[in-house]
Parts: C-alpha cells; sequence; structure tokens
C-alpha cells in the first residue's frame, strides 16, 4: 500500500496548493477597498531612498497602498513597455526616461500632467528637463533627478604632472593630459569611457563626442550621416585616446565597471554621468573622495551636445485603473517637500539632483555638494532640441528619440566597440554602421 | 605490488573530483563570502579573503524586501508546477513506453521542439492571453507556464525511466490480474520511483531558477526568488555586498533541499545505469 500513499501525498500537496491560491485571491478582493498602487522603479540609489520615504506618503494617505517592483534598467524598460504597449495594466506608475517619455505621449500610452497644483511650482523645474519631457506642450512624466555628463580627474594626480583643469576644458586637452597621467605599472589608466555596447552605454557618450565633433545621426531628411568626415574623427580620436591609454578590456567597461575604476583609483580621467559625483564624493563608496576633481564635460569644435541630458521620471501609463492616486504620488515624489524630506532625513548630498532650481538655490545643499554649480551649468547648457551644428529632425542629445534608436543605437554600438578592439578599421566600421543605419531608416518608412 | 598502483590512482581520481568539486563550489562560496563584506571590500583589489564580517547587507535586503513572500512564491510555484508536470507526464510515458505506436517518436521529437523555441518568441501572446485571463502576477499563471515549460522535459525523462523496465515485470502483474490502475501503482511506480523523484527535483529546480516568465509575468503578489534577486541587480553604483546576500538567500532554500535528497538524486541519474 505505499505506493498509495504516495499517490495521497501528492494529492494533499496540489490541493493544499490550491487551497493557498484560493486564499490568495479572495484576500486580494478584501484588500482592494484601499487603492493599490504598482510602481515600477530602477535600483538606484535615489529611488531606493524614495522606497524608503514613501513610508510618509502611505502615512499621510491611509487609504493608498504602494507596492514596489524594483528592477535593474534594461529589464525594467523591457518589461515596461511590454506591459504598456500591450496594455497589461500591471503598473500604476512607471519610471522612464527622457527617451521614452515623447515616443510614449505621441501613442498616447501616458496620462497627461493637466492639472498641477500652484504649490507644485512647475516653472522650478529646471527648463531642458521640462522641455525633454513634454510632447506638443503637455508635460508627460515628472522628473525625479536628473543628470548631465561631466570630467572626473584625479587633482593629486594632475598637481603632481603640473597641470590645472580649467572648468571647461576641449578635447584636444584630454588627449595631451592623457599620456602624462598614463602609469599602467602603478596601475593608474590615462583616461576611463564606457567601451562596453549599448545604445545607453557606449553610445550615450559616444554620441555626444560625435555631437561636439560637428557630427549628427540624420540629416534632415532622415537620411544615415555615420559615414561623415566629423565621425570618423570622432571614432579616430575615440579609438586612439582609449586603445592607447585606457585600461585593459575597455570595451567591456560600462558606467558600473568605470565607477568600480575610477572609485579604486585605477583613472586619471573619466567622463560620465553627474551622478557619480556624489558617489565619488562620498567616502563610504569610494577611495579617492579627496582627491577627486570635477569639471564640464570638454568639447570639441561645437559646444552643444558635448554634455548629454537624462531624466529618470514618473509617468501614468493611460492602462492604469486609478489615475488619480497615481499622479498624486507622483507629484509627491517630485515635489520641493520631497526634497527637503530626503535631505532631512540622509542629508543634503542625498538630494535628487538635477530637477529643480530651488535645490540649487540652497546654501546647504551647495555645501554638501561641491560639484552642484558644475552640474547645473551642465544641464542648463544641455539642450536636446538643438544638440548638432547642423539642423536634425530628432530630438535627444545622446541618442535619437524615434523607437527605433534602441535596436540601431546598439547595432552600432557594437559596431564602435570592433572597431576600439582593432577587429575592424575605422572606415570599415563606419561603413558598416551606415549600412545598418540605413537598412533601418528604410524598413522603418523613414527614407526610399 | 599490485595494490600500489591501485592506491596511487586511487589518490588521483580523489584528487580530481576534490579540485572539479571545488571548482564548482567556488563561485558559490565567493558569494556567501561577499555577501559578509562592506561594499569597498566587495570590490577590493586584490581580495580580501580574511575581513570582519558583517551583517549589514543583509539587515538592509531585510528593510527593503519582504524575502519570506518571494520564498513562498516560489516554493508553491516549483512543487506546485513539478507535481502537475509529473501528473501528466506519468500517463503520457506509460503509453509512449510501453504501447507505443508508429507515431510515439514522431510525438517526443515534437514535444521538445518546443523547447527549441526562444521564449520571447512567445512573450507577447502569452502576456495578451494572459491579460484576457486575469492571469498576470498570479501564482496559478506561473504555475500553468512553468508546468508548460517542463512538461516535454519531464516526459522524456520518465520515458527513459519507463523504457528500463523489463516489460516481462508488468505482463507478470496482469497475468496475475493486476488492472491497469494497479499495474501502475503497484508494479511501475515503484520500480520507476528514483527517476521519477529525481525528474521531479530536476523540475524543481529548473523552475526555480527561471527568471524570463517569473520577470515578465509578475508583479509583486506571485513574484518568486529571480524577481527578488533581480530587484538587487544595479547598473547604477556598487551593489555587490547586497547583490551576494540576495543571492545567497535566494539558492539557500533550494540548496537545502538539495542536500536533503542527494542520495536521491544520485540514485535516479544512476538508475538503470546498473542492472
Amino acid at each position: 500500500m505505499r505506493q498509495f500513499r504516495f499517490a495521497k501525498v501528492v494529492a494533499a500537496f496540489l490541493v493544499g496548493i490550491l487551497l493557498v491560491q484560493l486564499h490568495a485571491c479572495s484576500g486580494g478582493s478584501q484588500a482592494n477597498r484601499k487603492t493599490t498602487l504598482t510602481i515600477a522603479t530602477v535600483n538606484n540609489n535615489d529611488m531606493v531612498i524614495m522606497q524608503d520615504l514613501s513610508k510618509e506618503f502611505e502615512q499621510a494617505n491611509p487609504d493608498t497602498n504602494l507596492k514596489w517592483v524594483v528592477l535593474e534598467e534594461n529589464v525594467l524598460r523591457q518589461r515596461v513597455t511590454n506591459d504598456i504597449a500591450n496594455k497589461g495594466g500591471q503598473f500604476d506608475v512607471m519610471t522612464i526616461g527622457t527617451y521614452e517619455t515623447p515616443i510614449w505621449a505621441k501613442q498616447n500610452w501616458l496620462v497627461p500632467f493637466n492639472n498641477l497644483p500652484a504649490e507644485y511650482d512647475v516653472n522650478d523645474i529646471l527648463a531642458p528637463v521640462r522641455d525633454a519631457l513634454s510632447y506638443e506642450g503637455k508635460l508627460y512624466a515628472l522628473p525625479f533627478y536628473a543628470e548631465s555628463s561631466m570630467l572626473y580627474y584625479r587633482k593629486d594626480l594632475f598637481q603632481k604632472a603640473g597641470i590645472t583643469v580649467p572648468e571647461q576644458p576641449t578635447y584636444d586637452q584630454v588627449a595631451q593630459w592623457a599620456p602624462k597621467i598614463h602609469d599602467p605599472q602603478n596601475g593608474v589608466y590615462g583616461i576611463c569611457l564606457r567601451g562596453k555596447p549599448g545604445w545607453g552605454e557606449n553610445m550615450a557618450f559616444f554620441t555626444t563626442l560625435v555631437n561636439t565633433f560637428g557630427g549628427k545621426w540624420f540629416d534632415t531628411n532622415w537620411q544615415p550621416a555615420l559615414n561623415s568626415p566629423q565621425w570618423k574623427e570622432a571614432l579616430t580620436y575615440y579609438v586612439d585616446l582609449l586603445g592607447q591609454y585606457g585600461p585593459p578590456g575597455v570595451s567591456s567597461n560600462g558606467f558600473n565597471e568605470n565607477l568600480a575604476l575610477f572609485s579604486t583609483g585605477k583613472c586619471g580621467m573619466w567622463i560620465d554621468a553627474t551622478v557619480a559625483a556624489g558617489k565619488l564624493a562620498d567616502p563610504k563608496s569610494s577611495q579617492v573622495a579627496d582627491t577627486v576633481g570635477f569639471s564640464r564635460a570638454p568639447i570639441a569644435s561645437y559646444p552643444n551636445g558635448s554634455n548629454w541630458l537624462w531624466a529618470w521620471s514618473l509617468a501614468v501609463p493611460a492602462s492604469t485603473k486609478s489615475p488619480e492616486a497615481a499622479q498624486k504620488f507622483v507629484e509627491w515624489a517630485t515635489s520641493k517637500p520631497y526634497v527637503q524630506l530626503v535631505a532631512q532625513k540622509q542629508g543634503w548630498v542625498a538630494a535628487p539632483p538635477g530637477t529643480r532650481k530651488s535645490t540649487y538655490a540652497n546654501a546647504d545643499y551647495k555645501k554638501a555638494a561641491p560639484f552642484a554649480n558644475i552640474v547645473l551649468k551642465s544641464i542648463e547648457s544641455a539642450d536636446p532640441s538643438k544638440p548638432t551644428a547642423d539642423p536634425v529632425p530628432y530630438k535627444g542629445v545622446q541618442f535619437v528619440a524615434i523607437p527605433e534608436f534602441q535596436a540601431l543605437g546598439t547595432q552600432v554600438g557594437q559596431t564602435v566597440a570592433s572597431a576600439l578592439t582593432k577587429q575592424v578599421s575605422v572606415d570599415q566600421a563606419l561603413q558598416q554602421a551606415q549600412t545598418e543605419a540605413e537598412q533601418t531608416m528604410k524598413r522603418s518608412g523613414y527614407i526610399k | 605490488m599490485a595494490a600500489k598502483p591501485k592506491l596511487r590512482r586511487r589518490i588521483w581520481t580523489t584528487a580530481l573530483g576534490w579540485l572539479a568539486a571545488g571548482i564548482l563550489f567556488f563561485p558559490i562560496f565567493w558569494m556567501v563570502l561577499t555577501s559578509f563584506k562592506t561594499e569597498v571590500e566587495a570590490i577590493a583589489i586584490p581580495p580580501k579573503l580574511f575581513f570582519q564580517p558583517t551583517l549589514e547587507n543583509y539587515s538592509t535586503i531585510n528593510d527593503r524586501t519582504d524575502y519570506f513572500s518571494f520564498a513562498l512564491n516560489s516554493v508553491l510555484i516549483s512543487v506546485g508546477s513539478t507535481l502537475l508536470a509529473l501528473l501528466f507526464a506519468v500517463p503520457a510515458a506509460y503509453a509512449m513506453a510501453f504501447f507505443p505506436t508508429k507515431r510515439t517518436k514522431g510525438t517526443l521529437l515534437w514535444m521538445l521542439s518546443t523547447k527549441m523555441l526562444p521564449p520571447v518568441g512567445v512573450l507577447v501572446p502569452i502576456y495578451l492571453i494572459f491579460r484576457n485571463l486575469s492571469l498576470l502576477d498570479t501564482r496559478i499563471g506561473l504555475t500553468i507556464i512553468y508546468t508548460l515549460i517542463n512538461l516535454p522535459i519531464v516526459v522524456w525523462m520518465i520515458y527513459t525511466f519507463f523504457k528500463d523496465v523489463p516489460k516481462d515485470i508488468l505482463e507478470a502483474g496482469r497475468m496475475d490480474g493486476a488492472s491497469t490502475r494497479q499495474e501502475v501503482f503497484q508494479v511501475l511506480l515503484p520500480l520507476a520511483l528514483p527517476g521519477i523523484a529525481s525528474t521531479g527535483l530536476l523540475a524543481i529546480i529548473l523552475s526555480w531558477n527561471e527568471a524570463f516568465w517569473s520577470l515578465n509575468l509578475t508583479t509583486t503578489n506571485a513574484a518568486p526568488l529571480t524577481t527578488f534577486i533581480a530587484s538587487f541587480s544595479s547598473p547604477q553604483g556598487l551593489f555587490w555586498a547586497q547583490l551576494s546576500a540576495a543571492s545567497s538567500l535566494a539558492i539557500a532554500p533550494i540548496l537545502i533541499f538539495g542536500w536533503l535528497s542527494q542520495r536521491q538524486l544520485v540514485r535516479g541519474l544512476t538508475f538503470g545505469a546498473v542492472k
């Protein structure tokens, strides 16, 4: 009879599981009297703080219950895009960037913020950020924190080499400095830059380099311009500089890897997101906290477009069942009192950067964040509507705000990485990139 | 004289065995070790083997998420889907192993071919079906998906285990007047039990580790441990120690389960080899 017992055990377990499931379902309907908001967000430090502080929102709004889905950036992007495109309605608040906002707004996937209360003070939000999150004059997402790009350097090494870094350096200067700082025997590399392929990885930096060298992705007729002399100049510069004075295995370095390298003292210079400033200046997470210097992102022939603009923002999808409660939460998390709350609980250095003029007007913030001035200038000078020397039909500094760009940017990013690792020549890489871009644009009907 | 080379060979094979086990186990060991470091120690080069252990990462994780709700979901979904898969697979494999037709081979291969399709290819249709049936973010939904994913493997494995059972034994049972039910439950299943157990274990582990569907079809209510780990992987900032702690927590239940059922697993894997 032993074998029958086995079958009974299996059956009992299945029934048990079914009961638990049913119980969960009935429990769900009882809790429905409270509005539950499911918030999808990225696992960045500022968002972790928000999740922590959201208990205060729940206390102030006892009829609202918050649930969090925290994911890595790329996973989150794929997850929420899938949900919003298929009207899954799984999320009430989504964390999206300046790339998605205009594209999704055009598809009517987002609820616009039409009735912001006066105390929200929408004009306090930095103008480039506000523009980047608007479509046809309406705000479709509110900025949680914003970033540009800037230059980090090691003050001690530069002092030893007798170099003073101006507030606005040029790429010519960077090329002259790199060999003087480069000292691989002592584990210091002249410059660290992103090399990992991806539209949001190496192409974010590389597009700003192309912009400031006077290049562009597309001309006004959407004809790709990747085989232009400006792209060649930029790619040659990038491959030569990083090939000679970069760390080994540079084509697998993204933001995180470079942050680890710089904060352990392996890089002389690094050009990347302004959000790294707070981490590099914090002795708890950085070994170079005392010696890190800050400066604007270098420029070449064209000053605009040399520093990017990105804002992690909160938006409410049209598929939500509770748009009002969701918008209320978004307003709370991006408000002035929220910035104050973070400052009070975590200190001013942790305040969400890059969104509000009032944050930068605050003396305590300026004292806590020595890099505040450079970040503010960088964000204010970023102009997503005029990122290039020649007029272009697209918006976006380090990206092109069309749905096709994610795939195309990553594809070209792989080609750029293969030039960096010397698998192909600069000319071959650009020819290949141009062909890829032409194919994508033809397939999507932008050009014939 | 003859004993010496034998002994040497035994030393060699033992050393090799330990080396292989060490290499396989090292990443897990390092992960657990890292989970007790601070973030700065975690990225230190050269890596630190000796340090002041801290429970900081575990307490952060505990503050931020509800580990037990994720773990409960993982257990319910992986065990539930495995039992469900066995429920379908045993009769299917029984029919195919003992009453084959000319289409049996083709059917088996066709079942396996469903495993060759990349899951992302059917993401949108399944998402839409789940949305319309209100199965998104439910344990039942994920259980069904995992059952379907593992069914081909489970059927194949049980089929091969059944194939190893001599037909004569079943025939003898039938001669003695056993009904089909008695034949399956009293003769076949006890004989193939180690095989079924190891198949079940494999299915549980596969469901436990599955990350694509669990990330895409759940948000909070039905989210298993794979989503729990994913929420600690970050592109901005250094969270290696925290991620290691989350991963250690996520593999702990299945690791313990694996240890407890080690003997069954080994017996099942060598079942059929020794006859």
